[in-house]
């Protein structure tokens, strides 16, 4: 029986998100992005006023500024778009218990179990009313695709934006989806976009057209994946998934005023980001297993490192102890650092049951986890500044950093592909 | 480089939302009704019936939550309870 699957996508959704709650900056060019310090940040997100300027997502601060130097950069405010996901998936689980999130502001839908029936007109008609609850209730617009598969609905809600529903069929799959670019396919990478041009491989509908076995030569496994993409064969399902599986790692990175020279430095900035790590891993109900560090050097070489934690933590001195422990064993100092990051990954939900040790003391464990939680009470209350590790006040360059500036939740990838 | 920035905040601040002081009445089975508010020029109104309360967005004042379609002084009005940051509060639209 062939499915309905839905696939919504809120339109530019952070900076859609600043424009609903401050009315003064609808009708300007808005990004959302890092903060005002020039040497770091980008651009997170954009509204059409901004895009119509050349401002991309992903791009440098100042390299948006130059294109639209009108434009108003607000910085990111986390807790407000995680709520405001959470409040979008609601309206969509009132159409099916099969949501999967991809990312904070895009989902699918399986509505093929509806008992209003099933098939595409009813796919479309489920679409719109998605469309007006969203902007009727949570006052920004959303992109519908609907198809039979989860790569042709996803493909869909990119075609026409904002506030639209595209349906694609098994009848008019060729003249709609054929002709777009192969980088518009779920999967097509730069690497793979750069590989296809070569091979003079340019729609989705080469690729269809390409031999499979070919496809494999090329890129091996994924090459098989995109071959049955292209041709709408793609049956993977759409999974009921937990709010807590939204979010696959949190972690944060800066780029320092000024370049670190010693562990002592990084300390300093390890702390201040593994604060505010911990602190959105608690929100979110999370621990981490794993902790990553990534290194920049001044001369823009970089690398990551991570380890395994004996224990899950969302302590934000366990992750910079783990996190200064990768960094003593894998760095020499041949130059300082520019930028450096911590991230959590391996995300369980806490409260699972865990082994205790003789060799760990718990009770401080628990102690420290309580210190945690009362100072996210207090900075609540009274602003991050208003309780401050002494550690971070022994450099006030480094210690004063808010580190919410890099893009810093990573949504769970598709079939493999990231 | 700093200089050429534009401030976002001058742009944060929405002229027309303006959070008021509720009376409320928490019923039974867990709803929540509002019986009356102080407006910002400190004159309390009574609410004299709530028409309807469903989840809808403010595009004028700048917000979302669950809203309530009052009647005031003969005047239908809204009011929208609004959770942010744990904290529960009321705002409404300046006409």
């Amino acid at each position: 029986m062939s499915r309905t699957v839905l696939h919504a996508d809120l339109n530019n959704c952070y900076a859609s998100i600043e424009m609903l709650h401050h009315p003064k900056l609808r009708g300007h060019p808005v990004a959302v992005g890092g903060s005002a310090e020039e040497r770091r940040g980008i651009i997170l997100a954009r509204n059409y006023e901004a895009r119509a300027y050349g401002v991309k997502v992903g791009q440098a601060l100042w390299e948006a500024r130059a294109k639209c130097p009108e434009l108003i950069v607000v910085p990111p405010d986390y807790d407000k778009y995680l709520r405001f996901s959470r409040k979008f998936r609601g309206i969509l689980a009132d159409y099916s218990p099969q949501v999967e999130p991809f990312g904070l502001d895009e989902s699918w839908v399986d509505i093929s179990g509806s008992a209003r029936g099933s098939g595409e007109k009813l796919g479309e008609k489920i679409a719109d009313e998605i469309r007006e609850r969203v902007k009727f209730e949570l006052g920004v617009t959303v992109s519908v695709g609907v198809s039979w598969n989860k790569v042709f609905a996803k493909l869909g809600s990119d075609i026409r934006k904002p506030d639209a529903t595209t349906v694609i069929t098994e009848d008019n799959f060729r003249d709609v989806v054929w002709p777009l670019p192969a980088a518009d396919l779920l999967g097509v990478g730069r690497a793979t976009q750069g590989k296809f041009a070569r091979y003079g491989v340019r729609t989705i509908g080469d690729i269809a057209n390409c031999d499979a076995e070919l496809l494999k030569l090329w890129f091996g496994k994924c090459g098989a994946s995109l071959w049955a993409y292209a041709n709408g064969r793609d049956s993977s399902p759409v999974t009921e998934t937990g709010d807590e599986a939204v979010v696959k790692s949190v972690g944060n990175s800066t780029t320092t005023p000024r370049d670190l020279e010693n562990e002592h430095d990084c300390h300093i900035v390890f702390q201040n980001l593994s604060e505010s790590v911990a602190e959105r891993m608690r929100e979110l109900g999370l621990q981490a297993k794993t902790v990553e560090i990534s290194l920049r050097r001044n001369d823009l070489a970089s690398f990551t490192r991570q380890t395994a934690l004996r224990d899950p933590t969302h302590i934000s001195t366990e992750l910079c102890a783990a996190a200064m422990k990768l960094l003593r064993e894998n760095y020499r100092w041949e130059r300082p650092l520019r930028s450096i990051g911590v991230r959590g990954t391996n995300l369980i939900p806490i409260g699972q049951p865990r082994q205790l040790t003789l060799f760990e003391d718990e009770v401080k464990r628990g102690k420290s986890e309580r210190l945690e939680y009362a100072i996210d009470d207090i900075r609540r209350r009274f602003g991050h500044h208003a309780i401050d590790r002494a550690l971070l006040r022994l450099d006030d360059k480094l210690g004063r950093l808010n580190p919410k500036s890099d893009h810093a939740i990573h949504s769970i990838g598709f079939g493999g592909i990231q | 480089m700093n200089g050429s920035a534009i401030d976002y905040r001058p742009y944060m601040d929405s002229e027309d939302k303006v959070y008021v002081d509720v009376t409320e009445r928490r019923t039974k089975d867990g709803g929540l009704i509002p019986l009356s508010f102080v407006w910002e020029d400190g004159v309390s109104y009574a609410v004299d019936d709530v028409l309807d309360a469903r989840p809808a967005a403010s595009l004028k004042a700048g917000g979302m939550g669950l809203r309530y379609t009052v009647r005031v002084k003969r005047r239908e009005t809204f009011m929208y309870l609004e959770e942010e940051r744990g904290l529960c509060r009321w705002f409404m639209e300046r006409k």
